[in-house]
């Protein structure tokens, strides 16, 4: 048994510990938002946290996370950061498709944590690890930029 | 019924998704009209039609007839029934179509499809008539009630008002005396300036689930007791399984069961994980098929003799052949290579069969294809085939297909249990329904300044003649020719031909941008080239040959002098225009680009003018105009699917790249407001990038790019003045 | 003075220069052997008083003939160069570059047209003893039997057993392609004449049983100094540089002796034993290449007892330090993008970062999701010719750990030669003790060598 600390509950999961994070959320623990893309680190769709930094859950093996706290969408609004990210994306209307979007947003969140008001080149350095095959890079730009300011 | 919100860990949430106020997130409630609840219809339900039901409590349902990739076809398609039956918007309950052809198909293509950016062009009209017919029941129904005259009656925000006497009466206090009315057949349409919704950036009514991980796509499906498969098809296109060893596979933890089809290899496990280690551990040997040993030369060898053929006409005006034997015959040929769609939700499908059932979820944009190819596999009838349709993690034509509905319920019919394939990024990428490879030959003859003899031959796959036979008609491929027939420039002669020719090896199909990404990108690189024989201004040069186009003039206009056409640049930048009127729209694109001494470009900003007639929602135009240019920057710099041995050689995003956040450019889009019927938009912006880009490299550094992706070599080293 | 005196002078002049030249011929173009660093007596096995060197280890030594024969071929690595990527093992096949031409190794499956099949234990034992081909023709020695040449007789037939035991696979290798004069195969009769000692192991009397039994892994068996000494003129392996490191199709083999900076003199055992058995060594680095290639397929299924015996002998090998290479770095990046990354650096190299790299190395460098992906400490970061970091990123890696597969993606076919020169660039600078300045050209350069 693995014991995870998931969006402040403990949930213990009887999978092997090589198995990434990834799949234990969403095959056993039902937890969908964080989303397959790539299953190597190359889109950023998988994106998680641990203790507030952003991590690809498709290649963490879930036996090395330990006691640090995992944080995925489905937790992120109880975060200032979090919170403020989602409704500039609501207000900006950044999402098509959305199924990159659970990404962004953790690692939008993950900018702001460690650099309250990102300039471009900090977004670019934290945000090029996600794609979003619907282009809405432009929009992300602007709806960080306008969480950074509100308060 | 299933809520795919519900997950074994979780709690079980039902969920209806509510304008402004989200509660939830799910559109997968089906058609649930039971039949008792029918009988009795006229008293607890008002439907006058397959898109509007509302109940006693007030409760109005929109059937979405189209599916939702992202496009915001959702918000838009209620926008439009809510303006016709002046509901109130911010209560309107939203559900997805179940499959019917006969109710919900595509007034353009006769069946259940999405895509084409064609939602709003071919509904506009259905959808307000179900609205105002609707409307005009409730307004017939309160009338009689109060006997007054129903044209002294008025609607707003889901109550009928009659002024002159001060009543009002809610639509719910209204369904049950709609009994025995019939709907008008052709109810009056408000006029455009009574708008209230349409040409409004409303909201979009599917997004506050998707910040919060709480939306369901179809990987996300997790119906009772769902064991979960990943799969190997054979690497060769038409190959097939040989043979299997799974002794190392059989043995690993979490592995149950492995699932040999003719044409596939899938193993079945307690979750992706287990299944993908299984996969891995798995022995394949395959046997390849007629196709083990094509290479892209082979492709474009065959494609470039192809070219050299004689088509089947499309399209002629005056004397073409007269008009090219006069002056210098400029002539140029583009090529372009075959694309994967590389939607951010891999392929899946997750299916429950039973003995006498099958339950499907899925994310597809030809719902009613993906009930019949069940139907096909298992022998089930059309009714025992439940089809949840859910939200699609991208779509760009690739769900146009059912291959992955195919798959999954063959592999479903070897597996007791509901089972979930998940396709891994390297099998979506190489078992993809390919763009095809085109090649465009075009010649031109100049006079005065003026194209005064052109012609153009397409040479690629027919999709039209697999996909919708019927369409195909005397050779020619209506979609492979879009925008190349219908070439907007006043040109005196002309000829446009179209020679089918399909690849070996590779299915070909739809992808975002569809025929026009081909037609758009020769003419608009051409165009560019015969600008300079002529020696004007590219911009002036298309100008003087828009008499007959004047949204296009305008947007032209608009374009230009939002980008600041004419303004000098510094050494190494140019600016490129291109110009298309596909899917109905008008668009003009400027784009401005940077290369560098060692050829790698930076796109610094696209300016795009936009006539799309009507505007429903203003917000998702641009929208799907700035992910749409974003698209196709990703296909000019570095889309490109070869094939060695039969095989595909990309896998993952390492080697089939996207652009991103840091390399996307600046970009605006201009509304140009317009009362003419609305036009498509979800394509456009791929199809424009590409060649505005070209041109704007051109200007920047003088070399002519005529194949795509850029091949940044051709432009290292260049001295640019 | 006599005329016979005065012939006496001469002769005996004559006599003195021959023998300096002989001297200088064998000093310079010749050179040391590989174990004659340790100076000492050898002595014939059967006269060595400690334990056989050759053989498998005495836990094994009970196994059949096959089994035995398996350990020896793993030791000896020939599968990595008999066999092509996603090829059958042994089928043979693989190119090897060279600035001669290009050469494929040879099926050594018991087939009997296209692979070994009709060989008898003479015609292997000439082979890999002598570089002769059961034609006669000589062989090239990218086949490494100046190394081989040491193998105990037992050890190649248990070898060839092996080798005999596995299925038939029919494969003929492509034709050689070297141009005049490589092509003259004779040619390499002198080279083996000058470089070939056509010898046994001989256990050396004043070494205890494990350096022995080290030196036997890493020379008879092993053949480390093929890629890890540097070559002279005539492409042998000058040992007056023994382990000092050289760089082998595209790829640097670092110094393996015992500086402290800039070989492996600082690595404490564990460390070592860690990088043989499993490619990978906290605060070292990992492997990759060509010696993640030899880590998995051949030092990976060694005994313990053997990787302590190629440690101790690695230990004895003399310190010759690299001086372009720095002492590592193994403090971790800043975790900031902005900051930790030296002023100049082209800035390309740090978007590309961004986007494919970061997600799994971190803007540390101390990969959150594998040690195996942690650069801060490895050598090729800290190697200002950024080849292996630019090679890597080129080709990728794959190793097959006993975990299970571990995967770095090959960028080469997507990204452009500025932008692999600018990344690796970056890496190098972000991560490294000293910067570099690869070019695009030599990206090219190192394609061209695939
Ligand atoms: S799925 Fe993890 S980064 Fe793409
Ligand atoms: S919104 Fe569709 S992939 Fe980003």
């Amino acid at each position: 048994m693995i014991n995870l600390r998931i969006n402040g509950d403990m949930r213990a999961v009887d999978v092997p510990g090589d198995m990434p994070l990834l799949w234990v959320l969403r095959d056993i623990l039902g937890l969908t938002g964080t989303k397959f893309g790539c299953g190597i680190a190359q889109c950023g769709a998988c994106t998680v946290h641990l203790d507030g930094i952003p991590v690809r859950s498709c290649l963490l093996p879930v036996g090395t996370i330990g006691e640090r706290a995992i944080t995925t969408i489905e937790g992120i609004a109880e975060t200032p950061n979090g919170a403020k990210i989602q409704k500039a994306w609501l207000d900006l209307e950044v999402i098509q498709c959305g199924y990159c979007q659970s990404g962004q947003i953790m690692s939008a969140t993950a900018l702001l944590n460690v650099t309250p008001n990102p300039d471009d080149a900090d977004i670019d350095a934290a945000m090029a690890g996600n794609i979003c095959r619907c282009g809405t890079y432009v929009r992300i730009r602007e709806a960080i930029k306008q969480a950074a300011k509100s308060v | 019924m299933f809520d795919a919100t519900a997950t074994r860990a979780g709690p079980t949430r039902r969920t209806f998704l509510k304008a402004g106020a989200a509660v939830g997130g799910a559109f997968l409630l089906g058609f649930h009209l039971p039949s008792a609840m029918a009988a009795n219809a006229e008293t607890t339900v008002f439907a006058p039609n397959a898109f509007i039901r509302i109940d006693r409590q007030g409760k109005v349902t929109l059937i979405m007839p189209q599916v939702e990739m992202g496009q915001g076809i959702y918000t838009t398609v209620a926008m439009i029934l809510a303006e016709e039956l002046d509901a109130a918007f911010d209560q309107v309950v939203l559900e997805a179509a179940p499959p019917n052809d006969a109710l919900y198909a595509n007034p353009t293509f006769r069946i259940q499809v999405t895509g084409n950016s064609n939602s709003v062009r071919a509904f506009w009209l259905p959808l307000r008539k179900a609205g105002a017919a609707a409307r005009a029941l409730l307004v017939e129904a309160s009338a009689r009630i109060w006997q007054v005259d129903p044209a002294t009656c008025r609607t707003d925000s889901g109550e009928v008002f009659h002024d002159a006497s001060g009543r009002k009466a809610s639509y719910a206090a209204l369904v049950e005396h709609t009994a025995g009315l019939t709907a008008p057949a052709d109810p009056p349409l408000k006029s455009t300036a009574n708008f209230k919704l349409i040409g409004q950036s409303l909201k979009r009514l599917d997004t506050p689930d998707k910040v919060n991980g709480k939306v369901i796509y179809g990987i996300d499906a997790m119906p009772p007791g769902v064991t979960f498969a990943t799969l190997a098809a054979c690497p060769v296109f038409g190959g097939k399984v040989g043979h299997v060893d799974d002794s190392k596979a059989k043995s690993l933890p979490g592995v149950r069961q492995i699932v040999v089809l003719d044409d596939l290899v899938a193993v079945v496990g307690d979750h992706m994980w287990a299944a993908r280690q299984g996969l891995e551990a798995l022995k394949i040997t395959w046997v390849e098929g007629p196709n083990a040993a094509v290479s892209s030369d082979d492709v474009w060898k065959q494609l470039r003799a192809a070219s050299e053929k004689e088509g089947v006409t499309a399209r002629s005006v005056g004397d073409a052949t007269g008009a090219l034997s006069k002056g210098e015959l400029i002539e140029a040929a583009y090529e372009l290579p075959f694309l994967a769609h590389a939607t951010m939700e891999p392929m899946n499908c997750t299916v429950h069969l039973t003995a006498d059932s099958c339950e499907i979820w899925v994310g597809s944009q030809v719902l009613s294809r993906a009930q019949a190819v069940a139907a096909k596999i298992t022998g089930l009838p059309l009714e025992k085939i439940t089809v949840h349709n859910l939200l699609i993690g991208g779509g760009f034509g690739r769900r146009l297909e059912v291959d992955h509905i195919d798959k999954a319920v063959r592999i479903a019919q070897q597996v007791a249990a509901p089972v979930k394939v998940v396709w891994t990024r390297e099998e979506d990428i190489r078992h993809d329904v390919y763009r095809p490879v085109y090649r465009d030959r075009l010649s031109a003859t100049l006079s005065g300044g003026r194209i005064v003899g052109w012609k153009h031959r397409i040479t690629g796959s027919s999709i039209i003649a697999r996909w919708l036979p019927p369409a195909f008609q005397k050779g020619i491929d209506i979609d492979a020719i879009d925008s190349a027939a219908d070439i907007p420039y006043d040109i005196p002669n002309l000829s446009v031909d179209y020679v089918r020719d399909e690849p070996p090896a590779m299915p070909t199909g739809f992808w975002r941008g569809v025929g026009p990404n081909n037609n758009v990108f020769a003419i608009e690189s051409f165009m560019d080239e015969l600008a300079r024989k002529a020696g004007k201004d590219p911009v002036a040069f298309r100008r003087d040959m828009l008499g007959k186009a004047p949204r296009l003039q305008a947007v032209l206009d608009l374009a230009a002098a939002k980008a600041g056409w004419g303004n000098p640049l510094p050494p190494r930048m140019g600016r490129g225009i291109a110009l298309q009127t596909s899917f109905g729209s008008y668009i003009a694109t400027v784009a401005e680009a940077e290369v560098d001494e060692a050829g790698e470009i930076r796109v610094r900003r696209i300016v795009s003018a936009v006539d799309t007639g009507i505007v429903v929602n203003p917000d998702t135009v641009v929208a799907q105009v700035q992910g749409g240019l974003i698209f196709g920057l990703t296909a000019a710099l570095y889309g490109e699917i070869t094939i060695d041995r039969g095989r595909v050689q990309q896998s993952n995003f390492h080697d089939y790249r996207m652009l991103r956040i840091d390399q996307t450019p600046a970009i605006e889009v201009h509304l140009i407001k317009s009362g003419e019927a609305p036009g498509g938009i979800g394509e456009t912006g791929t199809t424009a990038a590409p060649p505005a880009l070209g041109n704007a490299i051109f200007a920047a550094t003088g070399v002519r790019l005529r194949r795509l992706p850029i091949d940044r070599s051709l432009l290292a080293g260049r001295k640019v003045g | 003075m006599t005329l016979s005196s005065n012939g006496m002078l001469i002769r005996t002049g004559i006599l003195a220069v021959i023998v300096i030249v002989v001297v200088a011929f064998f000093w310079f173009v010749v050179g040391p052997g590989p174990l004659d660093f340790a100076g000492g007596k050898t002595v014939a096995i059967a006269a060595y008083s400690g334990a056989n060197p050759t053989g498998v280890p005495v836990e094994f030594a009970k196994d059949d003939l096959v089994t035995r024969g398996r350990y020896l071929t793993q030791a000896a690595d020939c599968q990595a160069c008999h066999t092509t990527e996603g090829g059958l093992p042994f089928a043979g096949g693989r190119a090897f570059k060279t600035p001669f031409g290009t050469l494929y190794s040879p099926n050594i499956t018991p087939d009997r047209e296209t692979g070994i099949g009709t060989w008898t234990d003479a015609d292997l034992l000439q082979a890999i003893h002598q570089g002769i081909s059961r034609d006669g023709t000589r062989l090239y020695p990218a086949f490494p039997y100046a190394a081989y040449t040491y193998l105990a007789d037992a050890d190649v037939l248990a070898i060839k057993a092996y080798l005999f035991s596995l299925p038939a696979v029919h494969n003929a290798p492509p034709a050689n392609s070297l141009a005049f004069p490589y092509n003259q195969r004779w040619l390499m009769a002198i080279w083996s004449f000058l470089y070939n000692p056509d010898q046994r192991f001989q256990p050396n009397a004043e070494r205890s049983p494990e350096w022995n039994r080290g030196a036997y892994l890493a020379e008879a068996l092993g053949h480390c100094g093929d890629c890890h000494t540097p070559r002279n003129r005539l492409q042998a392996l000058d040992n007056h540089r023994k382990f000092a490191g050289t760089v082998v199709q595209g790829w640097r083999a670092y110094n393996i002796t015992g500086d402290q900076d800039t070989g492996v003199g600082a690595w404490n055992n564990a460390e070592l034993t860690s990088y043989l058995s499993t490619g990978h060594a906290t605060g070292r680095g990992t492997a990759s290449g060509p010696m993640a290639e030899a880590v998995d397929l051949s030092l990976a299924h060694l005994s313990a007892t053997d990787h302590a015996a190629i440690v101790a002998y690695l230990r004895s090998v003399p310190a010759i330090p690299s001086p372009d290479l720095p002492a590592p770095k193994a403090e971790p990046a800043p975790a900031a993008p902005k900051l930790g990354t030296p002023a100049g650096i082209d800035s390309r190299g740090q978007k590309l970062f961004a986007g494919a790299c970061a997600g799994c190395h971190d803007w540390t460098g101390v990969s959150p999701l594998s040690p195996l992906a942690t650069l801060t400490g490895g050598r090729a970061v800290n190697d200002p010719s950024a080849a292996n970091v630019a090679q890597i990123i080129l080709l990728g890696a794959l190793r097959q750990t006993i975990q299970g597969v571990s995967i770095m993606p090959a960028f080469g076919s997507a990204y452009s030669d500025v932008e692999i020169a600018a990344l690796a660039n970056y890496v190098v600078a972000r991560f490294g003790a000293k910067p570099s300045a690869i070019t695009a050209e030599e990206i090219a350069e190192l394609r061209r060598m695939q």
